[in-house]
């Protein structure tokens, strides 16, 4: 008996530590996660703290639906197994979104112990269940019996995955196409380890995997196979491809050394070697959404000796969340409002050395109904730097989906929302790549329901075009 | 501050709190540490013939993570020679003259080892005698304990054997191992019990391990069942006291005990008939120090009512009590739910509507909130809504108005019987 639990918990150290080990040494520890995980006490008080209401609000707050308030009772109960599988079953990407969601603003707002003491910590109990499985090696579901059907899936992010895995338990053959060299998508490079270690979405992936999805990596659709390829070889494709990196912010000296993409530089803490290059640097963040908060964070765990966010609007019009706002200021992370950067400065060698930029002030009501940022006249004036982030938004893969021929608005590839059916019957789309334009929501939560959505209309399509024949 | 000197069949305490014999008063130092808390009393850990104890020996139920919501044992009686007992005792009384201390005491069934030990405890001084007809475990497997208490005419004889030889007052302890105690409370004071005790410990198995699959506790892979005590018998302890509370042939005091955890048990049981609590699991969960709690509490809670003495409140919801059949038929309650307390948890509506009388339904205000509604002339005002209701206030059971004279079960059978002689002719 005791011989056999030393052995689980061998077995779970071993598979922890041999991925926080990757990191290199220097900065490796300013990037551990930051939320403690619920103790075994901590976590079985909260879980019997739950109500367990009937027909509970927070089960409709979760884009995904996960029976918030069966997985909480059966961590009272110590059915952990049980636990994890009804998170994972809502959600094939629940151990991420337990760390990434907004739950104040999903699960936790709902709570109705909002309306008599405090929410239950909805987010930290999924972690605490999804940690389990994790630490214990569980794989939670079983493929179905193979019905001989093809399904591509471009991109392998939380939308991606959330599809491939509906279509695996449902009997199909699965391949995802797989740009990086490592599935997962944001929860893999795009989110800073401090909230999501890279270790978490690659068990994701990994519980994919084993349902015995074809996972590409290293693949690009459009260069390394075409798309029609994929359209003759498949029942239907499956796009989710996220978006691209950050859009230039069309100023002089944007070009100099020093200049990096936030979402890029995310990426370079996610990998090893960790960079080293804002060692004792001044750096300005220019842009105030989660990316922006993400790459001004980064960089204060990478050593910069001063960070600078610069929005041209102000505090309240900003769009990180709040808690992210507030982690950043925990961080040291200085804001300069109503700042529009105009120009980056550099010496003769090409290296940054400040930022010009000029003083804004709010006007009237713009399309989107917040207040137009205008310009002081003759208000410039130059902040010191030695390196500048970009973090104003994201591209679209626009060229590739020109090329697909699917119809979009600016690179928002357009969907039937019911169906997630774009202009080409037998391509779906899901995740960032339908975000925008009045469409979907950014969250990894919602690209995880997305993916579900598609799988399940790509299933009835074929259900209904097989039955027919 | 109230006056909470009490008096049990003359035994006289500074206030109503004894500790129960059992393991908190095991000895003079501990005896000694309590009163120095504050404890009223206490009864001593049982004294007979030193016994040998195993390991381990206690269990606890937890509930949601609520530890000691029950507790069980299978430790037996004192383990210590009698001489140090008694000679403890002795000192314990002198330093603490004004505080009750009580021997418990448990013997073979025969007359002259009953004379033997009373003499010997009065002779150390204590104030009164409590025997013990209640262990479950052990002791019972060797005729002592609940094996005598078990039935009445043992409990009668060992009490009139106790009575031939003791000076002080002698209260019975009863177990409530048995179908009916009154039938026991009854043989007691036959016996010339000066007062009653109740409840000694419940026939219990804790627990299983449902990873080694043995009993909980168990000693060496054998486990073998406890008395089962603390907060989760409080009902059963409070049901049999006032059932021998109300019965006119067990006419002497009432000690309660049997999951009293705080001030507020207390009451109950005291307005119930006791003229005092015995307390012991809520003290092995916390210490001495609970005492101070009891005290302030329930002397706060007499003087905001005006009440001058403990005393006054002794028995007084005794009169409420009474058969099912003396119950009011026609009085009704319904539930009626404060939407604007209301969290919207809909446990109610899902417990009345799986477990009882479906009469509350999820509807909506016209606004777009979620409410819930009771529909009255479905409810039958069986209080669970507003047992499982989590938030205080939100539901509140009301009293309908009566429609109907009242009447009991009895009082319809007698008008039905009387009925049943009328003759009708045609």
């Amino acid at each position: 008996m005791k011989i056999h639990l030393l052995f689980i918990l061998t077995k779970g150290d071993t598979f922890m530590s041999t991925l926080e080990s990757s990191l290199p040494d220097k900065f490796k520890a300013n990037f551990k996660e930051v939320e403690l995980p619920l103790s075994d006490q901590e976590a079985s008080q909260e879980a019997n703290r739950c109500l367990y209401c009937y027909d509970a609000p927070c089960i409709t707050a979760c884009p995904t639906g996960i029976d918030i308030p069966s997985f909480i009772k059966k961590i009272a109960s110590g059915n952990m197994k049980g636990s994890a599988t009804t998170i994972m079953s809502a959600n094939p990407v629940g151990a991420s979104c337990a760390r990434v969601c907004p739950t104040e603003e999903l699960c936790e707002g709902a709570c109705v112990l909002n309306h008599s003491t405090k929410p239950i910590l909805i987010g930290n109990l999924q972690r605490y269940a999804t940690d389990w499985a994790m630490r214990n090696d569980q794989v939670l579901f079983k493929k179905g019996e193979p019905n001989g059907k093809k399904i591509a899936i471009v991109g392998g992010g939380p939308g991606g995955l959330s599809a491939a895995r509906e279509l695996a338990l449902l009997g199909y053959e699965v391949t995802i196409y797989e740009a990086e060299k490592e599935a997962g998508g944001l929860d893999t490079f795009g989110i800073v380890s401090f909230r999501l270690p890279k270790k978490i979405s690659l068990w994701e992936v990994d519980q994919v995997k084993k349902l015995g999805v074809t996972i590409k990596t290293s693949v690009k659709v459009g260069k390394d196979i075409g798309f029609d390829e994929l359209l003759e070889t498949n029942e239907r494709v499956i796009l989710a491809i996220g978006m691209a990196n950050v859009p230039n912010l069309n100023i002089a000296g944007e070009n100099l050394k020093g200049v990096h993409d936030a979402i890029d530089l995310v990426r370079s803490t996610k990998s090893p070697p960790m960079p080293t290059h804002m060692e004792g640097k001044r750096v300005i963040v220019i842009g105030a959404g989660n990316t922006a908060i993400d790459g001004a964070t980064c960089s204060v765990r990478l050593g910069a000796e001063n960070v600078k966010i610069v929005y041209r609007r102000t505090e309240k019009e900003m769009t990180a969340y709040d808690f992210e706002y507030e982690f950043a200021k925990q961080d040291g992370v200085e804001f300069r409002w109503l700042t529009q950067p105009i120009e980056i400065m550099g010496d003769t060698e090409g290296n940054v050395t400040g930022l010009k930029c000029v003083k804004m002030q709010l006007g009237g009501p713009s399309s989107d109904g917040r207040r137009k940022p205008e310009p002081v006249p003759d208000s410039d004036f130059i902040i010191e730097c030695d390196a500048v982030v970009k973090a104003i938004g994201q591209k679209r893969h626009l060229e590739l989906i020109e090329k697909l021929g699917l119809a979009h608005n600016d690179g928002v590839v357009m969907i039937n929302k019911d169906s997630m059916q774009t202009s080409n019957s037998r391509v779906y789309a899901c995740g960032d790549v339908i975000f925008g334009k009045g469409q979907g929501e950014a969250m990894v939560v919602s690209a995880a329901q997305q993916g579900k959505t598609a799988a399940y209309h790509v299933h009835e399509s074929l259900k209904e075009m097989y039955s027919a024949q | 501050m109230a006056d909470l000197r009490t008096n049990l069949a003359g035994i006289t305490s500074p206030n109503p709190f004894w500790l129960a014999s059992a393991p908190p008063t095991n000895s003079g130092y501990q005896v000694q540490r309590a009163f120095e808390a504050g404890w009223g009393g206490a009864v001593w850990k049982t004294l007979g013939d030193p016994i040998l104890n195993v390991s381990s020996r206690y269990a606890a139920v937890n509930f949601n993570g609520q530890r000691v919501a029950g507790f069980n044992n299978i430790e037996l009686i004192t383990d210590r020679p009698l001489e140090v007992n008694l000679k403890e005792i002795y000192e314990t009384k002198k330093r603490f003259p004004g505080h009750a201390v009580i021997a418990s005491l448990m013997v073979e069934p025969k007359q002259e080892a009953w004379h033997e030990i009373v003499k010997k405890a009065e002779a150390a001084g204590v104030d009164g005698l409590e025997l013990n007809f209640g262990c479950p475990h052990g002791m019972a497997e060797r005729g002592m304990g609940s094996a005598s208490g078990q039935v009445p005419e043992l409990v009668e004889k060992q009490t009139t054997w106790a009575k031939e030889a003791a000076e002080t007052p002698v209260i019975v302890k009863l177990t409530p191992n048995i179908t009916d105690i009154t039938a026991t409370a009854e043989a007691a004071v036959r016996g010339g019990a000066d007062a009653v005790s109740m409840i000694n410990t419940i026939n219990s198995l804790a627990g299983v391990d449902i990873d080694s699959w043995l009993p909980i506790p168990n000693v060496s892979g054998k486990g073998a069942h406890g008395g089962y005590c603390g907060p989760a018998v409080k009902p059963i302890a409070l049901n049999m006291v006032s059932e021998c509370a109300r019965n006119s042939r067990i006419n002497v005091p009432i000690s309660g005990m049997g999951g009293v955890s705080n001030w507020q048990n207390a009451v109950e049981f005291m307005l119930m008939g006791a003229s005092n609590v015995q307390i012991c699991t809520a003290a092995m969960h916390h210490g001495f120090r609970i005492v101070d709690d009891l005290i302030e509490g329930l002397s706060n809670y007499l003087d905001e009512r005006g009440i001058l003495s403990i005393q006054d409140i002794i028995g007084k919801s005794v009169p409420t009590y009474s058969d099912w059949g003396n119950l009011d038929l026609n009085y009704n309650v319904v539930a009626r739910i404060n939407n604007d307390v209301c969290i919207n948890c809909n446990k109610c509506h899902i417990a009345c509507e799986d477990t009882s009388h479906q009469c509350i339904d999820m509807l909506n205000d016209g606004n777009g909130n979620p409410i819930l509604r009771v529909r009255e002339e479905d409810c039958v005002g069986c209080n669970l809504c507003s047992i499982v209701c989590p938030v205080d206030g939100a539901i509140d059971m009301i009293e309908v108005p009566q429609e109907l004279p009242s009447m009991t079960w009895n009082e319809r059978q007698s008008l039905l019987g009387s009925l049943k002689d009328c003759k009708i002719t045609k």
